[in-house]
């Protein structure tokens, strides 16, 4: 950027500004983490009460497993169809497109009464099935609109240089074209794998009755229930189930903006 | 069928194998949540408390959606959350951005991280904590009581148990979480804007205001067209919230449209009606986001 033309006084008064925002961001922040470590005695003795009485070993160990699951299956599923989509231009691709791109709009809200209807009729209400699958679902729509993005802008001579080598349009994908897409993939999975984890509401209707089913939001949401004005215990709860996905945006912060931002642009 | 290649296929290319490709991906996707979606609307038809048989009830499910004053109060209640979701945090992204373009910030990219965290917390977190920072004894009410002391009056209150603040106090959580999505959009934004523009305004003696509003805001409009959208989307889909902190009480003040798909099925045992509501959410995200964009190109057609 170029160098600034103004005034000390709006230079103070800028800062002023930047530092209230901070300051209005940061305090819910540290006051959950102040709460949850009883500072300024930093006792973390909180945070095993919080593990042992809200039994978030299970419920993290069940988000664990749904959300890896999710985010495997979908993730291989919207990497072949986005390939397909993208390069392969068959007979009604563009119709396909569309109907992955609407599910980008479909909420929860609108599925989840049919759905808990139909998997309690089908026996996979109370499973990981009624969880996984769903969610999975949910995931593709995103997937696959964005690996179609990916293998769009892949040069065409690419494909065709790996075509004259012989390769099949099965090994040109998972040889050539995912190595070369990690950064596009890994985009989706941490955006997929977050998804997955914050989700309420599904687990919520589909998990109602099986209390070791319960993922850690709803855990948490329990525990809540239980335990209304222990604010420390709340907090560390709270703490406890945001940790994987803020460290992991932490690492990653990058592909958490740049797929989250992406959501709404069209082509 | 002719054969007119088209460009980046090689000569030959299997054509169809693609749906094979497809295929796995669309059965999940059509049978998880294309149906449901069918069968959604299928329910909303009926009068059925879900246990026993279901009544035709043609559209009149959609007739109360749009005449019950509970449920009318639900939709305008969310109205008014769309002005705390997504209004609210773009007018407060655009005071920040203009604010970052004027002043060379130093740790402009730790206040990025720090207000767009907030964004990857789980929902029922992020009501947990904010049901302790409104508590009788929270945060909030201590700045309260700290500003009574000082000689303001006494503002403070148990906000989420409160008939006319609990709507407003969920509505400001969700300003919270969305003012850092609103702020990340604009900056990437308005570092593609010409630094020459900038510095032809301030030859040209443009004050701050001045400077924005012929700079800052003409560089953002695409920008600020997704906010709108991704944030209004969300107002409208903040059933953990709602949930969380209130489950629509205190006598239905927070009640919104997401709150009702799940109370009517599992508390008042009006499934179709709930159906009929998820239809409704569902339509309103989908025309907000088309109409949003479609707003958005037109404008900038007209550049």
């Amino acid at each position: 950027m170029t160098a600034p033309l103004i005034s000390a006084r709006e230079r103070w008064l800028n800062y002023a500004v930047l530092l209230l925002f901070a300051a209005l961001a940061l305090v819910p922040m540290v006051g959950v983490v102040a709460q949850a470590l009883n500072l300024p005695d930093l006792d973390v003795a909180t945070f095993g009460r919080a593990w042992r009485e809200g039994h978030f070993a299970t419920y993290m160990r069940n988000s664990v497993i749904v959300t890896v699951t999710v985010v495997a299956v979908a993730s291989v599923l919207s990497i072949m169809a986005g390939y397909a989509l993208g390069t392969l231009g068959f007979r009604g691709a563009g119709a396909v497109f569309l109907l992955f791109l609407a599910g980008l709009t479909i909420p929860t809200e609108a599925i989840v009464v049919p759905l808990y209807f139909d998997l309690r009729s089908a026996g996979l209400d109370n499973t990981y099935a009624g969880m996984i699958l769903p969610q999975t679902a949910q995931s593709l729509a995103f997937g696959t609109f964005w690996m179609r993005a990916y293998f769009r802008g892949v040069p065409p001579a690419l494909l065709e240089a790996a075509r004259m080598d012989g390769a099949s349009s099965w090994t040109t994908l998972w040889r050539v074209l995912v190595p070369m897409g990690r950064p596009a993939i890994l985009t989706m999975v941490v955006l997929t794998a977050m998804w997955t984890w914050n989700e309420f509401l599904l687990p919520l209707v589909v998990v109602n009755s099986a209390e070791d089913l319960r993922t850690a939001p709803l855990g948490l949401s329990f525990f809540q229930g239980s335990h209304q004005t222990d604010y420390p215990l709340l907090m560390a709860g709270a703490l406890i189930i945001a940790a994987p996905v803020v460290v992991l945006y932490l690492f990653l912060q990058r592909r958490f903006i740049a797929g989250m931002l992406s959501g709404a642009v069209k082509e | 069928m002719t054969a007119r290649r088209r460009p980046g296929r090689p000569p030959g290319a299997p054509r169809n194998i693609g749906w094979l490709y497809v295929l796995p991906a669309l059965a999940v996707y059509g049978v998880f949540l294309l149906w449901p979606l069918v069968r959604g609307f299928w329910f909303s038809l009926y009068d059925w408390d879900g246990i026993s048989t279901g009544t035709w009830a043609g559209l009149s499910n959609y007739a109360t959606v749009l005449t019950d004053p509970g449920l009318r109060g639900a939709f305008g209640h969310a109205l008014i959350l769309v002005v705390f979701y997504a209004i609210l945090p773009c007018l407060l992204a655009f005071l920040l951005v203009a604010v970052i373009t004027r002043t060379r910030v130093r740790g402009l990219a730790l206040f990025r991280t720090v207000l767009f965290l907030p964004q990857v917390v789980a929902m029922v977190a992020v009501a947990v904590a904010w049901q302790w920072m409104y508590s009788a004894d929270g945060p909030v009410n201590g700045v309260l009581h700290l500003l009574h002391r000082l000689g303001l009056p006494d503002w403070s209150r148990g906000w989420l148990g409160d008939f006319t603040f609990a709507l407003p106090a969920v509505g400001l959580i969700g300003t919270w979480v969305e003012l850092g999505l609103a702020l990340v959009l604009f900056l990437a934004g308005a570092q593609r804007i010409p630094g020459e523009l900038y510095d032809a305004a301030r030859i040209d003696g443009a004050g701050p205001f001045a400077e924005f509003r012929a700079v800052t805001l003409p560089g953002l409009r695409r920008e600020l067209a997704v906010a709108l959208t991704l944030t209004s989307v969300m107002a409208l889909r903040n059933f953990d919230l709602v949930y969380v902190t209130t489950k629509g009480g205190p006598g239905g003040a927070t009640r919104v449209p997401s709150y009702e798909v799940y109370n009517r099925t599992f508390n008042t045992g009006e499934v179709g009606l709930a159906c009929a509501i998820g239809v409704t959410l569902a339509v309103l995200v989908f025309a907000l986001t088309a109409g949003i964009g479609r707003l958005a190109e037109g404008r900038g057609e007209a550049r």
